[in-house]
């Protein structure tokens, strides 16, 4: 009929090629490319993170330390933000409409499609009325949070804070998103894993105008949050108030241990802070005030950073080593005139009647006693030399958990320092060490460093007559009531027990061995204490007051080590202290016999008092 | 009774089948498409599904009307439905009711009307009646001027009202006329036209005379120049813009590339001329106008897109080509669109399971971008499935037009196969991202009385002459 017939298959052609080519787009669309099957999640799913709380931290008579505060964070996501009322907006929110602004562009330069935190830790009271008007403001949303409270402002350093986690953490662990809060010291450190708990998650789809439509294929997918192990602590949340109490203005620390047990019950460093302080909002500002501007460093953990020479709660140590190396015996006695001279070298003593045998060199302090002692002990001639015998007393001395890292549960515990013999021989070139270069390890002093936490061990590992549980903070993890093995592992030292019994006599007459014993002020009618002063020499200022005392001396419930800085004796604040701290958590009260000790104590202020000595001392030079 | 018999036993009831099942499909995806559970009844009418199912009955009421009116009805009344058309697409101008920028809708009471939709089957029979007057000669001035006027009438009057992607559905009919004779050539220079004008919108327009050189260099070498010839017409060309280039050096003229190269190809032509008149090489004086015809057209291009174009209209062939890309702003739809199509996957998610369509991601959802939720809803299976049933009855319909004895039925019939297609490339080229966004409906599927029912008018008056195709013989 006509001649353009087959045209039809030009036609058809065209339209068959364009389907085709549709077909393929879809086919790339929807099959090869899944990038669209993301974006559809992101773009009608929201993930609302549910936080789990926090575990709880009690005492050990389950008194509560620290528990949750609900606030919310308000987060935003900047792509669905409709333009609103910011006036309105800001006063829900008690902020500056610039501030509100630059929050804005923060948020958006974070992510425009990922919700990020526009304002932190708003108030319940504020969420209320917040949460009333929040639908005129598309794309924002509340995310309830939680911040630690402290029902008693104490024991801030044991139980540490929280911080947001930096990226360091991020990458470390992928459990953590930006704006999440992890311990930074403390327990909340070294239990983060047992009392973060598990974060959930809910999906909701939300449509457009990023309306909640309902929760995602009914919640098949959403994750209940695990809540966190509650902890229970060691601490006597009593004594350690009570000890804050008494360290006020006052540098320094305080350790009580259970000797029965290593654990921790109470652990004082002065001065220390408010736990609120680094809470919430006003953290950064508070932070930022006790770094910078306190020349007291109250965040400075003493119990476990501070490094002293111990002085002469070190003496038993040498007394016992002495005895399990048998090269004195307790009724060994040694002259001193004032202290131990040989030749030109003189390490001087307090006046005291001479000779003294083991117990009373204890009770009395004896420098010589202990001079004589260490050379009988690096000296003898069953080591061979003086380098051997060395390491043979370091041995000792490490088997009672000092110069190492004990182990306990808290973080940023430092090891103290026991010298080697190579850093001796590095140091006066030598290589044969001379025990009269080192003499001063006898009593204390000279290079050893040792952490108040370390003084309360060894003086609970006297108190166990030979052996010690790790200190530990934590006896109780969550339900089950779990604790990390080595807590409940004895650790001997290397003296036998015993060679303990005239070392605990001398500590016991320390308190009650009348004329002439140093610790006389820890004395508790009733108890028998057993205790041992110090007097660390300082040369940057007055000496540190420094006494460790167990008690009682059958069955120790507790051994305590006191450090006083600028203390001057150990008789002077150290016994006392240790005394009025043993009562209380023996008796859980001050007899009234020591109302005017306590008071005293509680009185005392070293650090004005420093303050204005070194004022007035400086208006005389000028 | 006999006349009712025959016509039920000639009508094309694959068609039909084909129709009914698109129109179900299009309806339970509106349904998908706009659910919500406080109307959970497909038949609820304050719904658009509810609505959409009252459309579709009166539709079936239209197609049976339809199918009694006599056949020779519409060819007789060809011109004056299309003269009462254009008429009312005059009215809308001065009488409609403005909605989305585009003035094309008539509100009468609670009914919205849109003219533009029912001029489309008008202008089919009145080009199909032209086209097959006995007077009719497809390469003749006249002929064609008036087969102009009968397009560009409604194709101006709907670009008026605003409506820009409802106008160009006419130029479909190219492919009509191409069917009824028109040379190739035009369809091959459209073609070329297309191409060029997205040459010239991505790559400078260096390159792309660089491209007009050469390729029609390829043509000429292919249409019987000589080797000699070809290269002697390269050295020309070299020699002449190198000179140029020189003078414009020494003369101190600042002369773009672009420009020496022009003016080298004027010069060049004028020698190339005269040796193709020699050597009677008509081929290749044709190639040399369409290679001056293409440069005028790029420059031309330039401006149209430039000047004429609205702003929306560019930022959307400017999203298309990649040229800029704002998936939150001007490239939302298509962003959404391809994202609710993507997420699909192969057997997609399920009936109304679809979130980016149910929460109101996707813009006009039930309407221009109803295919998303296929798309989503059903994956690749569901939106091949809907692609080829399209398809099938697109060519269905060609060969049903070739089967007819009477010009005017077939010229008809490839008009409705040829207004299907447009709609189809389009509508599911836009939400795909291989079309611009224009927003006309997808036939059948997307929600709304007019655009139903012109295209049930548009097919089934073909089904009606079609069961007449023994009657009529012209």
């Amino acid at each position: 009929m006509n001649n353009f017939s087959n045209r039809i298959y030009v036609i058809g052609g065209i339209f068959v090629l364009v389907v085709l080519i549709f077909m393929i787009k879809l086919f790339n669309l929807q099959i090869v490319n899944d990038s669209y099957k993301l974006s559809a999640e992101n773009n009608s799913q929201r993930q609302v993170t549910q936080y789990p709380a926090r575990g709880l931290i009690y005492d050990r008579n389950g008194k509560l330390l620290v528990y949750n505060q609900a606030v919310y964070d308000v987060m935003i996501i900047p792509r669905q933000v409709k333009v609103f009322d910011t006036l309105d907006f800001c006063n829900l929110l008690g902020i500056e409409k610039l501030d509100a602004i630059k929050k804005l562009a923060k948020a958006k330069k974070y992510s425009r499609r990922k919700a990020s935190v526009f304002l932190k830790q708003l108030s319940s009271e504020r969420y209320a009325v917040l949460q009333e008007k929040l639908y005129k403001f598309p794309g924002f949303f509340v995310q309830p949070r939680t911040l630690r409270k402290y029902p008693r402002q104490s024991a801030a350093h044991a139980l540490g804070y929280l911080n947001e986690v930096n990226n360091k953490e991020i990458k470390a662990d992928s459990y953590y998103k930006q704006g999440d809060y992890i311990g930074k010291s403390g327990i909340e450190l070294t239990y983060e894993k047992d009392l973060r708990g598990e974060k959930g998650k809910k999906i909701y789809w939300v449509d457009v105008y990023n309306r909640i439509k309902g929760s995602y294929r009914d919640g098949k997918f959403d994750k209940q949050p695990v809540s966190g192990k509650d902890l229970v602590s060691t601490l006597d949340i009593d004594l350690q108030e009570y000890g804050e109490l008494l360290m006020q203005n006052k540098k320094g620390g305080i350790v009580a241990i259970e000797p029965s047990s290593g654990e921790i019950l109470a652990k004082i460093s002065s001065p220390g802070y408010d736990p609120e302080m680094l809470v919430g909002r006003v953290m950064g500002k508070n932070y930022k005030a006790l770094v910078q501007n306190d020349s007291l460093n109250p965040l400075f953990d003493r119990a476990l950073m501070a490094q002293y020479p111990p002085g002469s709660i070190f003496k038993m140590v040498n007394a016992l080593i002495g005895l399990q190396e048998k090269v004195i015996s307790p009724f060994t006695r040694f002259e001193c005139h004032s202290g131990y001279h040989v030749g030109s070298f003189t390490m001087g003593c307090h006046a005291h009647v001479s000779p003294l045998d083991m117990r009373h060199s204890i009770m009395h302090s004896c420098n010589a006693y202990y001079a004589n002692t260490f050379r009988y002990i690096v000296e003898s001639p069953k080591f061979g030399s003086v380098n051997n015998g060395y390491d043979v007393w370091r041995n000792h001395v490490m088997s009672f958990g000092l110069g190492k890292s004990l182990g306990t549960d808290l973080p940023h515990e430092l090891k103290g320092s026991i010298p080697t013999l190579d850093s001796y021989l590095k140091l006066y070139r030598r290589k044969n060490l001379r025990a009269l270069n080192v003499i001063s390890l006898s009593i204390g002093q000279g290079e050893l460093l040792i952490t108040p936490m370390q003084m309360a061990n060894m003086c609970a590992a006297i108190a166990n007559r030979g052996y010690y549980y790790t200190p530990h903070i934590i006896k109780a993890v969550g339900e089950e009531k779990g604790i990390d093995e080595k807590y409940i592992k004895r650790n001997e030292t290397s003296v036998d027990s015993s060679y303990f019994t005239p070392i605990i006599d001398g500590m016991e007459m320390v308190i009650t061995g009348g004329e002439g014993s140093t610790g006389g002020l820890a004395a508790i009618p009733g108890i028998r204490v057993c205790g041992k002063t110090g007097t660390v020499q300082n040369p940057h200022g007055d000496d540190h007051s420094v006494f460790v005392a167990f008690a009682p001396r059958e069955n120790p419930q507790i051994a305590i080590l006191v450090y006083v800085e600028n203390g001057v004796w150990g008789s002077r604040y150290g016994a006392p202290i240790a005394g009025l701290m043993i009562e209380k958590y023996i008796r859980g009260d001050i007899s009234d016999s020591k109302k005017w000790t306590e008071k005293r104590m509680l009185e005392a202020d070293l650090i004005h008092q420093a303050d204005a000595e070194k004022k007035i001392s400086e208006s005389n030079n000028h | 009774m006999t006349r009712r018999v025959s016509l039920i036993k000639n009508l094309d009831w694959w068609t039909i089948l084909l129709y009914a099942v698109l129109v179900f499909l299009g309806w339970i995806n509106i349904y998908a498409a706009v659910y919500n559970e406080e109307h959970q009844s497909i038949l609820d009418v304050s719904q658009r599904y509810g609505k959409q199912l009252l459309w579709i009955g009166a539709a079936a009421v239209l197609a049976i009307i339809i199918l009694i009116i006599e056949s020779k009805f519409y060819s007789a009344f060809a011109y004056p439905t299309y003269i009462f058309m254009i008429v009312l697409l005059v009215a809308v101008l001065v009488l409609g009711r403005d909605i989305k920028g585009a003035k094309s809708w008539f509100e009468l009471g609670p009914i919205r009307f849109q003219p533009a939709e029912f001029a489309k089957f008008a202008t089919c029979l009145a080009i199909s009646r032209y086209v097959t007057q006995y007077n009719f000669k497809i390469h003749n001035i006249k002929s064609l001027f008036i087969s102009g006027v009968i397009l560009f009438t409604p194709m101006a009057l709907i670009v008026l009202q605003g409506d820009a992607g409802s106008a160009l559905v006419y130029s479909v009919f190219l492919l009509v006329l191409y069917r009824e004779g028109l040379s190739g050539i035009v369809l091959f220079l459209a073609f070329l036209a297309a191409l060029l004008f997205v040459f010239t919108l991505i790559w400078p327009k260096f390159t792309v005379l660089i491209i007009i050189v050469g390729v029609s260099l390829l043509v000429a070498k292919a249409s019987g120049l000589k080797w000699l010839a070809f290269a002697k017409a390269l050295a020309m060309l070299a020699v002449s813009s190198g000179l140029i280039w020189l003078a414009a050096k020494g003369l101190k003229i600042e002369l773009s590339n672009y420009l020496i190269l022009i003016i080298s190809l004027v010069l060049c032509a004028i020698p190339f001329l005269v040796h193709t008149y020699k050597n009677k090489l008509q081929n290749v004086a044709w190639i040399v106008l369409i290679v001056f015809g293409s440069i005028f057209y790029t420059f031309s291009v330039g401006y149209i897109f430039d000047n004429i174009l609205e702003a929306h209209q560019r930022t959307r062939i400017n999203e298309l080509l990649g040229i800029e890309s704002n998936p939150y702003g001007s490239g939302y739809n298509v962003a959404q669109s391809k994202i609710a199509i993507g997420s699909g996957g192969f057997s997609g998610k399920g009936f109304l399971n679809g979130t980016q369509t149910k929460f109101k991601f996707v813009p006009e959802q039930s309407t221009d971008f109803i295919f998303c939720t296929v798309g989503e809803e059903w994956g690749f299976v569901g939106s091949s499935v809907v692609l080829l049933l399209l398809l099938t009855l697109i060519l269905r319909l060609m060969f049903l037009a070739e089967r007819q004895r009477s010009s005017f039925s077939r010229v008809y019939g490839y008009g409705v196969a040829c207004i299907l297609f447009f709609h189809l490339a389009i509508n599911v080229g836009m939400t795909i991202g291989l079309a611009p966004v224009i927003g006309i409906p997808l036939p059948f599927f997307s929600y709304g009385g007019s655009s139903l029912w012109s295209f049930t008018i548009l097919l089934f008056i073909f089904l009606r002459l079609d069961a007449n195709r023994l009657e009529l013989l012209r």
